[in-house]
């Protein structure tokens, strides 16, 4: 048993402390969100309010946990499963450290994408499961808005691909020894960090479970601990986004000596969870159909020009 | 276009900066059970009988009270001393009713009935929530330290009317008009 690329310690490492960071997102979310309120958030249970998170546990785990009888059985369970698995399942090809990560992927960016494509059939199905007009609605919604953010979250992409000459995170990484491509990939950074918050529907873009209009989109009618998936999944999608983030545009691991490299990567990450958290307190949601407009119109057109300019580029320095 | 960007892109960045700042206010919490917030003097909490600077209990049973509240949770019935001289029998406040809305402090014309800063009346048993006279009459002035009725108004006695006394004026004839 030793700390290397897959071996079973660091897949059970890198497995246990994904779910932890994410259940404990539940009450760092409150504790910042309530600061940024000027409020204190949770700080009743254990030191600083920590243990908020076990109180939450005991009672998701002992709630009843409800099948309506009018849910299509096989489909309403398997929905919350596959957000789960295939944001998890992404975890596999993010390079944590120089010796940490799971597996080291060739296709490493594709098969981000490839799995955050399979998590709006989560969503889609939780929603067409439910028999139910709000989970219906948020459903559609769900599908509309991951299938077009996903297009130009893969082209903002290209940029850094091109620029490091693979498609594998570990190598993109390693390209970015001497300068993080958030320098020559701005416009790519934040056209990936804005699909990002769309893909893992986080506020503002929580368009497909906006409360105040369609209460609680598509998992309405879930209970228990199918709930409880879905709500730690959209905190694993937040970490998942914040550590690609992290991985492609601000060189992974990378940073002054003093400090090993996987921390370097939690601080960086951590930054990222608190910004879209900030962006939770800060922003208010758009109209379904502005955010529409606003992918197809404006993102998708300014993600061709980063990747044409950057290809121009490349090519001329050649 | 610069108008374009500084309504979509600046906004929301300003926006974003602002929201930031706050985590270093001081939040507006007040921790209650582990920190007592400051209650105003005239905050209008719990209701008391007061007495008089003499220690006599105040209330002269007039029923004023009883009449302004909005809620009708006081009762009491008027009972008479051997001089004439009004005292309420019994005076019961419901507090599962009231309202604090402080109507009946306005309508007593004796300052007996006063609101207090006092909050923290949460009883298990409804029934708990009904105040007697004992309950309610505190041994202090409460919030008018040197006020008398009698000394105000004046008192008939036996072989001397109200305002025939030295150093006393004529009682008004509030029915009229003439000054």
């Amino acid at each position: 048993m030793t700390l290397e690329i897959g071996s079973a310690l660091t897949i059970g490492l890198i497995l246990g402390t994904v779910i932890g960071v994410a259940a404990m997102l539940i009450w760092v979310e409150r504790r910042l969100l309530g600061f940024w309120q000027d409020r204190l958030g949770p700080n009743r249970v254990g030191p600083f309010g920590l243990f908020q998170v076990v109180a939450d546990m005991i009672k998701i785990f002992t709630k009843e946990d409800w099948t309506p009888p009018f849910a299509d059985k096989f489909s309403f369970v398997l929905a919350p499963a596959i957000i789960m698995t295939v944001i998890l399942l992404s975890f596999a090809v993010v390079p944590f450290a120089p010796n940490l990560g799971i597996v080291d992927s060739n296709i490493g960016v594709l098969f981000v994408l490839a799995m955050a494509s399979l998590g709006a059939y989560s969503v889609m199905l939780g929603g067409l499961s439910s028999d139910n007009k709000y989970a219906l609605l948020g459903s559609l919604r769900a599908a509309a808005q991951m299938v077009s953010y996903e297009v130009f979250m893969g082209i903002s992409l290209l940029g850094v691909v091109a620029l490091s000459g693979s498609f594998n995170l570990r190598e993109i990484v390693l390209a970015q020894e001497d300068m993080w491509y958030v320098l020559p990939q701005f416009v790519g950074f934040v056209i990936f960090l804005i699909a990002g918050v769309a893909e893992s529907h986080r506020l503002p873009f929580d368009i497909p479970e906006a409360e105040q209009e369609i209460c609680a989109g598509y998992h309405t009618e879930y209970s228990g601990m199918k709930f409880g998936m879905f709500f730690v999944g959209e905190y694993l999608g937040l970490v998942l986004i914040s550590s690609l983030i992290t991985v492609l545009f601000f060189g992974g691991w990378y940073g002054p000596a003093f400090l090993p490299p996987v921390f370097w990567f939690a601080i960086k990450a951590f930054a990222f969870i608190a910004f879209f958290i900030l962006l939770r307190a800060a922003i208010p949601r758009p109209r379904y159909d502005q955010l529409m407009s606003y992918g197809w119109l404006f993102l998708l057109p300014l993600s061709l020009i980063n990747l044409l300019v950057t290809g121009a580029i490349i090519l001329n320095s050649q | 276009m610069l108008k374009l960007i500084q309504d979509t892109l600046i906004s929301q960045v300003v926006t974003l900066w602002t929201v930031f700042r706050h985590l270093f206010v001081k939040t507006d919490t007040v921790e209650y059970p582990d920190e007592q917030p400051y209650m105003f003097p005239r905050w209008r909490g719990r209701i008391i009988l007061s007495r008089d600077p003499d220690g006599e209990e105040r209330c002269v049973a007039c029923n004023l009270c009883a009449v302004a509240c909005p809620v009708d949770c006081i009762a009491l019935q008027k009972a008479e001393k051997d001089d004439g001289r009004w005292y309420p029998e019994f005076f019961r406040i419901n507090f599962s009713r009231c309202i604090m809305c402080g109507f009946c402090e306005e309508a007593c014309p004796t300052h007996a009935i006063q609101l207090t800063p006092d909050f923290e009346m949460a009883e298990y048993k409804r029934q708990d929530m009904v105040w007697e006279k004992q309950d309610l009459l505190i041994d202090g002035t409460g919030k008018y330290h040197d006020y008398n009725f009698y000394r105000v108004a004046g008192m008939s006695i036996k072989d001397k009317d109200k305002g025939e006394a030295l150093n006393e004026a004529k009682p008004i004839d509030v029915r009229s008009l003439m000054p």
